[in-house]
């Protein structure tokens, strides 16, 4: 009874996000962005750029740190997360031209940077990269639909060609999740020191890596629960293990940063700045030093926890970058209108309801059963702690 | 010749000639309320500001090197030998990076359009074949406005700040900023006192940009021999295995 309720009330939940996100959807190509956004002159960036496009970018950088991991550095225990996180790649990146066709004044021009070239632009080569990687993506998941068809031949050609498409699309991912930082290398004396800096490509870049394993566990824990599969509870515990040194090195070097440009010294000023860098940072070193800890990785919920509250630190980061950095300069509060957030929160909910549809009809943790011995837990629950420990990490 | 303004704003006395020469000659809308204005937007594309007894004017500064044509991933910006930045509305693709890049603040939007374009001052671009002043030059009854070469307004300014050192604020705002502009502007107080923002870089900023993006081809360079290599170390294991004809 409860578990047919729990159904109901995600399904309507659902059906409230679309219907919501379908009258905002109106109200933005009817009304243009004036009566869909509170967007203005002085503030012409929200929410659809800092959330939509920084953070779903971002969000769906474990194709490449995984697809790296497992064909380039051949880290074969990582098999069976690598097509989950093609998928939610594939879909991450589709999602984000979804909400850049909200966003652009003049959305059936989105193909213009293929043609009319400007190589100075960091917005042009971000174009150029997302454009050809979500070309790689199609290609690195086309596989798992081809077994599904069991078109063999197709499967041999696409075997043979995989290791230029990884080589690729680990390039062409470097270059645009350090370039998403690099956008904002144009405002030096507007963006907030706590957040302007001249390694904000490459801060960037490391927090993308870490994203994608973060939400690499984020999903294996999802689908385990969704899917009735058994959690991949040693390769969760070795990932966050990753996770942790990732941030170390991540946080080190923004402090490095920070003290050299002198400015940890406006965390001094009042205002809203100091407290939404704070809020970054916590969010982050908190799920840092947990993962350090053997007891908290043995402990799914606390594992799951920490990974969440992680996710919502880099979310915290790029929304800094995009919007609270940018504030004080312009003079002006920006706080998303309704249909700002109802639009972003259907294309979160489609690619949710994408990705179950993808795995339930399509081979995507097919892997698992070939490469790793799973440990012995039931289907749909977590491993208890005595599992775990025999597990190990 | 490159076209250029110097705005000397000790001489301007408000009466707002430039912006009814401006709305008339870019046909935009132009009456008593929107005089009262005192900010560009996608209808005004020049604006008078009152500071107590004082005036200055806001319109795009027209860099020399400037940061929304950089940005622009399609060229729809673009900075052209006479000196004026001119906007190409049919490549624009809308995504408004142009107005997040301008230190000066200077792009607006037509935020209610279904299919909005972005507006700014043009310098007159469309009468630079003739080399004709722009309209808000043209208009100017006291002189605040004049238009002519770049070098030319410059050696003028100088002359005008050391012939009466009293009347001037020591510096020319547009030699400097943002690596220099081709809307020069003179002043009695010091400039953020009359709505010019003060803590503008004096580089170009589309140098803070190519310090990242100049990198690109060598890390595409890089990053395949790198890859290439690590999977070769990597798989040797495999390798090996085939060629004894392991499985």
């Amino acid at each position: 009874m409860m578990e047919l309720a729990r159904k109901y009330f995600w399904r309507a939940l659902f059906v409230v996000i679309m219907a919501v996100g379908a009258y905002a959807t109106f109200l933005r190509f009817w009304g243009g962005l004036g009566a869909s956004t509170n967007l203005s002159d002085q503030f012409p960036w929200g929410i659809w750029i800092g959330f939509d496009v920084l953070c779903g970018v971002g969000l769906a950088a474990g194709g490449f740190t995984l697809a790296a991991t497992v064909h380039i550095f051949n880290i074969r225990s990582y098999r069976p997360v690598v097509r989950p996180a093609i998928l939610t790649a594939f879909l991450g990146y589709l999602l984000v031209v979804v909400a850049l066709m909200y966003d652009l004044g003049h959305p059936y021009r989105i193909w213009h940077p293929i043609i009319m070239w400007n190589p100075r632009s960091v917005m042009f080569e971000v174009g150029w990269c997302v454009t050809l990687y979500t070309t790689v993506l199609f290609l690195e998941f086309l596989p798992v639909v081809l077994e599904k068809l069991k078109w063999r031949t197709a499967l041999k050609v696409m075997k043979a060609v995989t290791l230029p498409i990884i080589i690729a699309g680990v390039i062409l991912s470097t270059l645009h999740q350090s370039s998403l930082g690099s956008l904002f290398l144009i405002m030096p004396n507007r963006l907030h020191p706590l957040w302007w800096t001249p390694l904000l490509p490459v801060l960037f870049f490391l927090s993308a890596v870490a994203t994608g394993l973060a939400m690499t566990i984020f999903e294996s824990w999802h689908s385990s629960k969704a899917f009735g599969r058994q959690l991949e509870y040693g390769l969760v515990c070795r990932m966050t293990r990753v996770l942790a040194v990732l941030t170390a090195v991540y946080l080190t070097m923004r402090f490095l940063d920070l003290s050299h440009r002198g400015a940890l010294a406006s965390l001094n000023q009042p205002g809203i700045e100091r407290w939404m860098f704070g809020l970054e940072i916590v969010l982050m070193a908190v799920p840092m030093l947990m993962f350090f800890r053997e007891k908290t990785r043995q402990h799914p919920l606390a594992v799951y926890l920490g990974v969440v509250m992680w996710l919502l630190g880099f979310v915290t980061n790029r929304m800094n970058v995009s919007v609270t950095g940018l504030e004080r300069s312009a003079g002006v509060h920006y706080f998303p209108k309704w249909s700002e957030i109802a639009v972003t929160l259907a294309i979160i909910a489609a690619g949710f309801a994408i990705f179950r549809l993808a795995a339930h009809y399509l081979p995507v943790f097919e892997e698992e059963h070939e490469e790793e011995k799973a440990l012995p837990a039931g289907p749909g629950r977590v491993p208890t702690l005595e599992e775990v420990r025999v597990q190990g990490d | 010749m490159a076209r250029a303004l110097l705005f000397d704003s000790t001489l301007c006395i408000g009466c707002r000639e430039c912006e009814r020469a401006c709305s008339e000659g870019k046909h935009l809308p132009y009456d008593e309320k929107i005089a009262q204005e005192e900010k560009t937007s996608a209808h005004k594309l020049t604006a008078v500001r009152t500071y107590g007894e004082r005036f200055s004017r806001k319109l795009c500064m027209h860099c020399l090197d400037p940061a929304c044509a950089s940005v622009c991933p399609v060229a729809a910006l673009q900075k052209t030998a006479a000196g004026p930045v001119v906007y190409l509305p049919e490549r624009c693709m809308g995504c408004r990076y142009c107005m997040v890049s301008c230190v000066f603040g200077v792009p607006t939007y037509e935020w209610h359009s279904r299919l909005p374009y972005v507006r700014k001052c043009d310098l007159c671009a469309d009468r630079a074949p003739k080399k004709e002043p722009t309209r808000c030059a043209e208009a100017c009854p006291t002189g605040a406005t004049t238009f002519g070469d770049r070098e030319e307004l410059i050696a003028e300014a100088k002359k005008r700040i050391a012939e009466k050192p009293d009347g001037y604020y020591p510096g020319i705002y547009g030699i400097e900023e943002a690596g220099g502009t081709s809307v020069l502007i003179l002043s009695a107080v010091p400039f953020d006192q009359i709505g010019y923002p003060v803590n503008v870089e004096k580089v170009a900023l589309p140098q803070y940009t190519w310090a990242a993006l100049k990198h690109v081809p060598d890390v595409v360079v890089m990053g395949t021999v790198l890859l290439g290599g690590i999977h070769w170390l990597t798989h040797r294991k495999e390798e090996v295995a085939r060629k004894e004809g392991r499985p």
